[in-house]
């Protein structure tokens, strides 16, 4: 896209005073004696796919939950659209790293399933769930059941279970750890399609750099013991040149070897 | 079953039972095993009597209703023990005490609190079939995936969404198994609440037969039985197999 001079000076002067979708706000946690978050903050902008990013066990999961409101904080608060979080909304969807499909129930039920729940007649969830199958390359898929389905499939029957609550926030945790290299990849197209076109805010939980890097408007680098924001990345990759000259692009190299800088010394 | 390589059908290895029993039956060993083609004669002969009508549905009703009750009862205690940590530390210890319990001797005290009428019988039945329902549940609540859980409350399931929706079905597998052992034992509870509460259906059958030493009579009532309890658990087993896909997957 091109932008005139006092554009892309109005839309960082925009930026500066960003439209906060989710807030956390001195979140700290504790699991008995393990200290998984502490007093963390961290701001999360409309529009954008933040990433969590660190190694396993520093407490991305756990930060996730509590902002899906199925886990409940020890001390500070959440705030989604500006009120704060008391528990699970319609204004949260999550995408599960197991998928977490009833395996009872074919693909149009799983998909509308989160509608169901929220009490919408059978035949207006089932339109509105056939459309988001077919959005996400499952059409001809809704009659299957999931153990008929491959690992990638499965997640994008999680994805579009999400997608078809229409909450503003999607918070996915590890989403393309259990799926292979190949429609990973394919995924992570797929979702840079729908951040730009769905305008809602996703938050999306990974131990994969060069993943973080290759999607994110932003990352929160995650450290643990005791698990802190480290610091806050802003990729701004240039899309406009193609997938695989990205991936050979030297300031998407560049950025990969700082992250990776960073988090050596607590994988060593 | 096999033999030498050859795929024999189902159940054959009763028919050789059967062939034995007709056999020692015919060498006239003792009376307590007239030959099985004596039995079946027996069999066809008081089938249709209003006698054995009468008795077979006697039992009926009080069979039905005990394992109505057991697992109407059961599932949903069973459920609320999986998931309540409060209600399965006060309950466990008393359900597995009654699972192995002794129940035969409890009929004379339920005799006393519920008089000597089909009353008593249902609950005798009840009884004798609940506990493993209630463990089987339970055992099946408690393995159903977190992530289930949690992704049903995300989406604000109502308690009584998540029980009928969720919880019920990723049990289902356990809960079908418990309910086939559980009707199995319950024949036995119906049997013996007839024998020792008040002398009706087929319990009064065996206790007219045993006593005037009619044995044919008695095997056949007995082979009935079987034949009703065996065709019940086939069709809870059929059921079974039809969830097992997705018992492996939850
Ligand atoms: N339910 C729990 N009980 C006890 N400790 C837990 C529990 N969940 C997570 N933890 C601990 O909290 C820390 C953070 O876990 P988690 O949020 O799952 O990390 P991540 O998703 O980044 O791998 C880990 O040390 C983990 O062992
Ligand atoms: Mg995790």
């Amino acid at each position: 896209m091109v932008m005139s001079q006092t554009e892309s000076a109005f839309a960082d002067a925009q930026s500066l005073e960003q439209d906060i979708a989710v807030s956390v706000q001195g979140v700290s946690k504790n699991y008995g004696a393990v200290e998984a978050l502490k007093n963390m903050s961290l701001d999360f902008p409309r529009g954008q796919l933040t990433s969590l990013l660190g190694p396993s066990g520093c407490g991305k999961t756990t930060l996730l939950k509590i902002i899906a409101g199925l886990l409940k904080s020890d001390t500070g608060k959440i705030i989604v659209n500006g009120k704060p979080v008391t528990g699970p909304g319609p204004n949260r969807a999550f995408v599960f790293q197991d998928f977490a499909l009833l395996p009872w129930a074919s693909v149009m039920r799983n998909v509308a399933f989160g509608l169901e729940l929220r009490g919408v007649a059978k035949s207006e969830r089932e339109d509105k769930a056939a459309k988001y199958i077919n959005d996400v390359g499952l059409a001809g898929f809704e009659g299957a059941y999931p153990h008929e389905l491959s690992g990638g499939m499965r997640q994008r029957v999680g994805l579009a279970r999400a997608l078809s609550v229409d909450a503003n926030v999607l918070l996915l945790d590890e989403p393309f750890s259990a799926v292979d290299e190949q429609t990973r990849r394919k995924f992570q197209e797929d979702l840079l399609a729908l951040v730009a076109n769905e305008n809602k805010t996703f938050i999306f939980v990974t131990h994969s750099i060069e993943e973080a890097v290759y999607c994110s408007d932003q990352i929160a680098l995650l450290l643990p013991r005791p698990s802190r924001v480290h610091e806050i990345i802003r990729p701004n990759i240039n899309r406009a040149i193609g997938v695989e000259s990205i991936r050979r692009a030297p300031e998407y190299l560049d950025i990969v070897d700082q992250i990776w800088a960073s988090l050596r010394a607590y994988v060593e | 079953m096999w033999f030498k390589g050859y795929k024999l059908p189902n159940m054959s290895s009763l028919l050789i039972w059967g062939l034995l029993w007709e056999i020692t039956g015919q060498l006239e060993l003792t009376f307590f095993v007239p030959p099985l083609s004596e039995v079946f004669v027996t069999l066809f002969n008081i089938i249709g009597t209003p006698a054995f009508t009468k008795a077979l549905y006697e039992t009926a009703v009080a069979f039905l209703g005990g394992v109505f009750f057991a697992i109407v009862i059961g599932i949903p205690i069973g459920i609320f023990m999986g998931r309540n940590r409060l209600l399965d530390e006060l309950l466990l210890p008393w359900v597995n005490i009654f699972v192995s319990a002794p129940l035969t001797a409890l009929v004379p005290v339920l005799m006393v609190l519920f008089g000597f009428g089909l009353k008593s019988i249902i609950i005798t039945t009840t009884l004798f079939g609940i506990w493993i329902i209630i463990l089987n549940t339970r055992a099946g609540v408690r393995q159903i995936n977190r992530s289930l859980i949690e992704m049903s409350t995300s989406f604000g399931a109502s308690p009584m969404d998540a029980f009928t929706k969720v919880y019920f079905w990723a049990a289902l597998p356990e809960i079908l198994g418990g309910v086939r052992i559980g009707v199995i034992r319950a024949v036995k509870g119906v049997i013996i609440g007839q024998l020792l509460i008040s002398i009706v259906g087929f319990g009064a059958l065996f206790e007219l037969y045993a006593s005037n030493f009619l044995m044919s009579h008695f095997w056949a009532v007995l082979i009935v039985l079987f034949a009703l309890a065996f065709t019940i658990s086939e069709f809870l087993g059929y059921l079974e197999r039809k969830v097992s896909y997705y018992a492996a997957s939850r």
